[in-house]
């Protein structure tokens, strides 16, 4: 009678799914970890290889000083992340500050928020980072503190979102009454709701970081000439690529693309594998 | 013990429009207050206002002459229509039941809650299971009233006068005050002690919806 | 005549459990019913019990994560998926639980018009239902909950439909008030109009009813007229309807023991047996349903008893 019942797969779209994220986590790990291990000398000049197309010896060719382009896309990729990394981190803890604070508070508090979400998604992004950039000096420091202070907005919103929520639903406030102190309303409620949401933000910001600084270093206002950075390079390229160096944009173009797709990946991927509501496909 | 409201009046903004207008009642331990009246009526917000949810725009409730605990335990307990929406979803069933205080084996077995349900989560439960342990949890040795609003509305026949029979008796056993907000006018009469029609107690008018 | 009958139905969804197994749920099994012209048939169970996927099985309409066996018809042709959209909003009209169905972004009037319907029935059905001129022009946010309702039984008619599924149409209306909104459904059925109720208040059914299908873990396990359920009691048929119309306050409240099993661990044979008082070995085997006293039944001690 009950022939359909209980018969499981092993290769659902779950598992597809989980697989990929894997493969998705080890591309961005390798590449940071091998990027920082890198030395110099690896991408040194040398003007005896100059223009050299992808061949065996260097991957993704040289450029005009030499360099080989596969260990500077490589490093300029994993100083990218380090920088997501850092500006990532701050915009969070902003975000989270920031949403628990207008949502809990209310009032006042909750419009001085709002008001500054809206103003913040308002400016072109761009604009703004390019601005604190250059305010900052540029380099290193100006690109991470501009990425670190235009990227909270979105998830503040989400994090304020969901707090009204979890506070507003029959469960929390039958737990007030039932005698639980705020304290521990918040750890056994509402962290716990609010957790994967801000991992999922996270993970959904790094693309955004990354992106926003390569194009602020591409455009002369972040990182200098002399670091491997793919802004950097994806500039120099632009002078060259007319005299037919494909190889010079191409390929750091799609290590860049690949590790933006794969970010946006893992963070859809958790939110379908965190979210209860998604059982059924 | 005695629950009283006085003058109770609400609204949720201001010149929105009464929901609740100078409803005064009072509820005697071992009593069994039903409301009954058609929707809309303001019978929930009734209920949360008497249980402390709700602060009414006007009028006020009183335990014994005093003020509900803001903090702490609250004598004076709400049981909710929809038992699925009132336990957190991320936790397990054991966890639920122990948010108050940890009932003995007797009391759930009295409710019919079997420890097997401990390690199950929410969905994983009928709604009149997981009623009973909405009732259990709210059952500790504090609580002085129960509001039930429409507590098994949603629920089968059968399924309702099970958690009938099981509320009743737990509260002749320990003498408690029971406010059963319901729809059912039979089921009123078969489980309350005294039943009162909302629409003659609440002064708003309104316009027929 | 037989407007729609639904012969074995069976409706799994495959779902995740904790982790990463994926298994099949079976929410609707061994679901037989049919519907006449002229009679309201009423589905009672308790919610959550899988009532409404009925409807929306019927109709096509069930989500992408499941599947569907047995056999549905409707006047005598064998209808899927597909074929049922050449009925809807003509032959066959929907009215769904929630008001969330009505568009947000559209003006009700022309909502209810749809693709088929006209400007003057229109406004005659809301005339009929007492909604006020400038409803028309309003969008659903506009409207109170009661109008929304009945916007969306107005949108129902406009084709002048021969079936009738209406799922839940009354939420949170004591019963006079569900009643009353319930009137139109009896004309129309004495007209002859087919009519599924899908209702979890068995006092509705049996105030509006012509028969009622016992809806029990996800089958229906007897269908009979009305009058069983009301004035012959000792005429049902199931031990489950018994018990259940036991049960009610206006009766003797009084319950029998144990809960419905849970869709994820069904067993075979009868899903009733383990509460019931005259369980013994043939109720493990596969039941099928049966004619007893002019009524259906899925219960090998119908005859006996």
């Amino acid at each position: 009678m009950h022939k359909y019942h209980k018969k499981s797969r092993i290769l659902n779209k779950r598992v597809a799914l989980l697989i990929t994220m894997i493969i998705a986590a080890v591309y961005l790990v390798g590449i940071f970890i091998w990027g920082c291990c890198i030395g110099e000398d690896s991408y040194a000049v040398n003007f005896g290889n100059k223009f050299l197309p992808p061949s065996a010896e260097h991957w993704f060719g040289t450029d005009n000083l030499g360099r080989d382009m596969f260990f500077r896309s490589i490093k300029g990729l994993s100083l990218s992340m380090v920088i997501g990394v850092i500006s990532v981190a701050i915009s969070s803890v902003i975000a989270i500050v920031m949403g628990i604070l207008s949502a809990v508070f209310g009032g006042w508090v909750d419009k001085v928020v709002n008001w500054a979400v809206d103003l913040c998604m308002g400016l072109p992004h761009l604009v703004l980072l390019i601005l604190i950039s250059f305010m900052l000096g540029k380099g290193v420091f100006g690109i991470t503190i501009a990425a670190a202070v235009t990227h909270w907005p979105s998830m503040t919103r989400m994090i304020r979102q969901e707090v009204l929520q979890v506070r507003n639903s029959q469960y929390v406030q039958a737990a007030y009454k039932m005698g639980r102190s705020r304290w521990q309303v918040a750890i056994k409620h509402i962290i716990p709701h609010i957790l994967p949401v801000y991992f999922i933000g996270v993970t959904l910001l790094f693309p955004h970081c990354i992106m926003h600084e390569s194009a602020v270093t591409f455009l002369g206002f972040g990182l200098p000439r002399e670091m491997p950075a793919i802004g950097v390079i994806l500039a120099e390229a632009m002078t060259h690529i007319v005299t037919g160096k494909w190889w010079l944009a191409v390929f750091p173009g799609i290590m860049l693309l690949i590790a933006v797709i794969f970010f946006d990946l893992i963070g859809e991927g958790l939110k379908n594998l965190l979210n209860p509501h998604t059982g059924n496909e | 013990m005695q629950l009283t409201g006085k003058d109770i009046c609400f609204r949720y903004k201001t010149k929105s429009p009464w929901i609740l207008k100078d409803v005064s009642l009072s509820i005697e331990s071992g009593e069994r207050v039903g409301v009954v009246g058609p929707s809309g009526y303001g019978k929930s917000t009734l209920a949360r206002i008497l249980s402390g949810y709700e602060k009414p725009v006007s009028g006020e409730v009183k335990l014994d002459g005093k003020d509900l605990p803001g903090k702490g335990y609250c004598p004076v307990q709400l049981i909710y229509q929809h038992p699925e929406l009132s336990v957190n979803p991320r936790l397990k069933m054991g966890d639920i039941l122990h948010e108050a205080w940890t009932p003995d084996k007797e009391l759930l077995d009295r409710m019919g809650i079997e420890k097997k349900w401990f390690t199950r989560w929410p969905t994983e439960l009928s709604g009149g299971e997981l009623q009973r342990f909405c009732i259990a949890r709210v059952l500790a040795p504090q609580t002085r009233f129960l509001i039930c609003d429409e507590i098994t509305t949603m629920l089968d026949a059968i399924t309702q006068a099970q958690i009938w029979h099981l509320l009743l008796e737990e509260c002749e056993k320990r003498n408690l005050g029971m406010m059963i907000i319901t729809h059912n006018k039979s089921l009123a009469e078969r489980v309350c002690t005294r039943v009162i029609e909302l629409p003659e107690l609440n002064n708003v008018e309104r316009a027929d919806v | 005549m037989e407007l729609l009958n639904i012969k074995e139905l069976l409706v799994a969804f495959s779902m995740y459990k904790k982790g990463f197994r994926k298994y099949e749920l079976e929410v609707i099994h061994q679901l037989s019913l049919n519907v006449n012209s002229g009679e309201i048939v009423a589905v009672v169970g308790s919610s959550g019990s899988g009532k409404s996927i009925l409807a929306e099985a019927v109709l096509g309409l069930l989500p992408k994560n499941s599947h569907m066996h047995g056999e549905i018809t409707y006047k005598g042709q064998k209808v899927d998926k597909k074929s049922i959209r050449k009925y809807m909003g003509t032959d066959i009209a929907y009215i769904p639980q929630s008001i969330d169905h009505l568009d947000p972004i559209m003006k009700v009037g022309k909502q209810v018009m749809g693709v088929h319907g006209s400007k003057e029935r229109q406004r005659k059905l809301f005339k009929q239902y007492g909604l006020p001129e400038d409803t028309e022009k309003k969008y659903p946010f506009q409207c109170s909950g009661g109008m929304a309702r009945r916007v969306l039984v107005t949108s129902a008619l406009m084709g002048k439909p021969d079936l009738i599924i209406a799922d839940e149409p009354t939420p949170g209306l004591d019963l006079k008030m569900a009643l009353e909104a319930l009137k139109d459904f009896r004309e129309l059925a004495d007209a002859g109009t087919g009519i599924l109720l899908i209702t979890h208040d068995i006092d509705l059914a049996l105030g509006v009813a012509d028969r009622i299908a016992v809806f029990y873990a996800g089958s229906v396990l007897e269908v009979a007229p009305v009058e069983d359920f009301v004035k012959h009691k000792d005429r049902l048929r199931h031990p489950y309807s018994q018990a259940l119309i036991n049960a009610l306050p206006q009766n003797n409240f009084e319950p029998i023991r144990g809960t419905q099993p849970y869709a994820g661990d069904l067993f075979s044979g009868c899903l009733f047996a383990p509460r019931c008082h005259m369980r013994d070995d043939k109720c493990a085997c596969d039941v099928p349903m049966m004619d007893v006293r002019g009524g259906k039944v899925r219960c090998v001690h119908a005859a006996d008893g």
